[in-house]
């Protein structure tokens, strides 16, 4: 139904590669060290894929080889184009990045940090103070703009910097009818737990129009909440990728966390709980 | 906007909306920096006006000013005009007041690029030893351009002395990006101890050259060597004149780069920047418009600190503003300096980098301890 009425007000473009991400037989090597081994997934446009697995398993290494940061050896494909031969500004169209961290250089305010996502310079200067509010209220933070970054807490730090990225591929889906991405490493692990909800459902809200969401994630409830999708890395390698309710099964978590994991379903709702 | 509302006299003044200052609240500092700009090109002309004029002799600048356009064609001045006035500002005072504003501007300019790629407000050419390295490559052709090296200068001609300059400091800014940055983050502290031990090095370096010199290219060196505007002509104009216009013409198309290199590497590449790109042709820029520099006045140090810092503090860090603000308010600064050190102890005359030293050290001072403790120092 929801995909009907998106065909109507948007193209689809033809090519179905267009609507994929496809990673095939990925490896990074960090000096001598394996960091991700031999991993092949692909996640599609529509669709939260969330990335899990204890922390040093190479969630940040993978994501920072679908993105451009790390060179390795293997094929990616975004939109059916190799992300190695595509120039920076064209991916830059079609994918926005959120780092784990940030760190800024000189005292920008959070108008202007935001702006910088804001890549068509022919917006006016309303039109682009209008979408700069825009995003900031989407992710909780309307009046911030004339506050200097640097004077934000960690948090609020971390959610300017998502609406830089939301700015940059506001509508889900280009003119085109390609579908645009948003790669985040853990989008929520420094904020309260109301704007965690609000995060994830934000971003699960783009993928539901269209757009494509990969995103690491720290907590399991979380996951298990907004993802339609899960990756399970550990030590490098993929262990399992698949729908959510398939993946978060108490024994599969328990391997790869090395701990005892419960997980309880009630109706469609999934938790997972830790056993002492 | 709600307070707007509940209190209608809360509106922003007249003079605030006009001036930028009430979007600046708003987090929006383009309007303000548009404003600065156009004061500081005010600024600029008064500046130089006020530097033709004074002097030994007091010369009646407005009246000569629209005669200015006789420079160039070959027509013939009335007579109302003092010949000797005529001289004196535009063979004695005009070339010195342009080769001010140049120097001034690239030296301002190279300060704030090389802060934007280093991404630290504390690298500047004469502090990490650009400078140095460019001193090196200058002194290199005013020693050996009669000796050794003269069939390079038969070639080069008035440019041999900035191309050397211009190779010495781009060698010394690629030995630093080696050395002060890894994976594409610039520690402060070595930085600065790289930046000391290499202009310490090429300054050993010109040193020896000493041994070498006479008489007469002793005393060029060693005036040289403090930094002066004295000995302007307008053949130093010539020399580099070019290199600074084509420097200052070519940032502009570097400001929007260098922005996104605030969020760091990786991110400036996310978002579209050619980031190795970027850094080549800002390191080349830097070094050629810092040998320009060197090549004619010497080492004149710390406008590329002080300007954009002081710039930074009222329009923020946006290098769309931030760089053509620096040109012009390094190109008043270094007027003034100049007009200074050519006045305060007539009829002799000090050397400006003493003059920019002077207020320059402290305030450098200043900004380090204003950031000790953030900068891990
Ligand atoms: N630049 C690097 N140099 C050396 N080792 C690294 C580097 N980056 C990551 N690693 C190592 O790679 C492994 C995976 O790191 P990362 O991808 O950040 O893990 P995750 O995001 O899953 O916590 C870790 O063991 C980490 O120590
Ligand atoms: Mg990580």
């Amino acid at each position: 139904m929801t995909a009907l009425a998106r065909s109507h007000e948007t193209p689809v473009c033809e090519d179905p590669a267009s609507r994929f991400l496809s990673v095939g037989d990925v490896s990074v090597s960090i000096g001598r060290a394996g960091i991700v081994r031999s991993v092949s997934f692909t996640a599609q446009a529509g669709e939260l894929l969330a990335i899990i697995g204890p922390s040093g398993s190479g969630k940040t290494t993978l994501l920072k080889a679908i993105t451009g940061e790390r060179s390795y050896s293997g094929r990616i494909e975004l939109a059916g184009r190799d992300v190695r031969a595509t120039s920076p500004e064209d991916q830059a169209e079609i994918r926005g990045v959120l780092p784990q961290a940030s760190h800024l250089s000189f005292p920008l305010t959070v108008a202007e940090v935001i702006g910088l996502g804001l890549l068509d310079l022919r917006a006016g200067r309303p039109a682009r103070a209008g979408r700069i509010a825009d995003a900031l209220h989407k992710v909780g933070l309307s009046g911030f703009e004339g506050r200097t970054y640097q004077d934000l807490s960690g948090g609020e730090q971390q959610r300017v910097q998502l609406a830089r990225v939301l700015c940059q591929v506001w509508e889900p889906v280009s003119k085109d009818g390609v579908p645009r991405w948003l790669f985040l490493d853990e989008p929520v692990s420094s904020l309260d737990i109301k704007h965690q909800y609000q995060i994830m459902a934000l971003a699960a809200d783009y993928a539901r129009r269209g757009g494509g969401v990969v995103s690491v994630m720290h907590d399991l409830n979380l996951t298990a909440r907004f993802a339609d999708k899960v990756a399970i890395m550990k030590q490098g390698r993929l262990l399992d990728h698949g729908p959510v309710e398939n993946m978060l099964e108490s024994r599969k978590l328990s391997e790869t966390f090395e701990a005892e994991l419960d997980v309880i379903r009630s109706g469609d709702s999934i938790h997972v709980l830790c056993r002492e | 906007m709600a307070v707007g509302e509940t209190f209608p006299n809360a509106r922003p003044g007249w003079l605030a909306e006009r001036t930028g200052l009430a979007a600046a609240r708003q987090g929006d500092r383009a309007a303000l920096a548009r404003s600065l700009i156009l004061l500081l090109a005010l600024v600029l002309g008064v500046t130089v006006l006020g530097s033709l004029a004074t002097g030994p002799i007091t010369v009646p600048v407005l009246d000569l000013l629209p005669h200015v356009p006789k420079l160039f064609t070959a027509e013939e001045l009335p007579a109302s005009v003092s010949m000797r006035d005529w001289v004196v500002v535009t063979e004695i005072r005009l070339p010195r007041v342009v080769l001010g504003a140049l120097i001034g501007a690239a030296l301002a300019v190279s300060g704030a690029v090389m802060q934007g790629l280093f991404r630290n407000s504390l690298a500047d050419p004469g502090i990490v030893g650009v400078s140095a390295g460019a001193g090196l490559g200058a002194a290199l052709f005013i020693v050996l351009g009669n000796a050794a090296l003269a069939p390079v200068m038969a070639v080069l001609g008035i440019y041999a002395v900035p191309i050397a300059a211009f190779a010495g400091g781009l060698i010394n800014t690629l030995l630093l990006y080696r050395i002060g940055t890894r994976g594409g983050f610039t520690s402060v502290a070595t930085l600065l101890l790289a930046g000391i031990a290499l202009g310490a090095l090429t300054g050993a370096a010109t040193g020896l050259l000493v041994y070498v010199a006479d008489d007469q290219e002793l005393r060029d060196l060693q005036f040289w060597g403090l930094g002066s505007l004295a000995g302007a002509n307008w053949e130093k104009v010539a020399s580099a004149a070019p290199i600074i216009l084509a420097m200052l013409f070519a940032t502009p198309f570097l400001a929007r780069g260098l922005n996104a290199l605030t969020l760091g590497e990786a991110a400036a590449a996310h978002i579209g920047i050619r980031v190795q790109r970027l850094k080549n042709i800002s390191i080349l820029l830097v070094a050629a418009a810092t040998g320009a520099s060197v090549a004619v006045s010497g080492g004149i140090g710390f406008v590329g600190i002080v300007v954009p810092h002081l710039l930074r503090l009222t329009i923020g860090p946006d290098h769309r503003f931030l760089l053509p603000a620096a040109a012009l308010l390094g190109a008043i600064l270094l007027i003034a300096a100049d007009t200074l050190a050519r006045t305060i102890v007539a009829p002799a005359e000090l050397p400006i980098g003493i003059i920019t030293a002077f207020a320059g050290a402290p305030f450098f001072l200043w900004i380090l301890l204003k950031n000790r403790g953030l900068s891990g120092l």
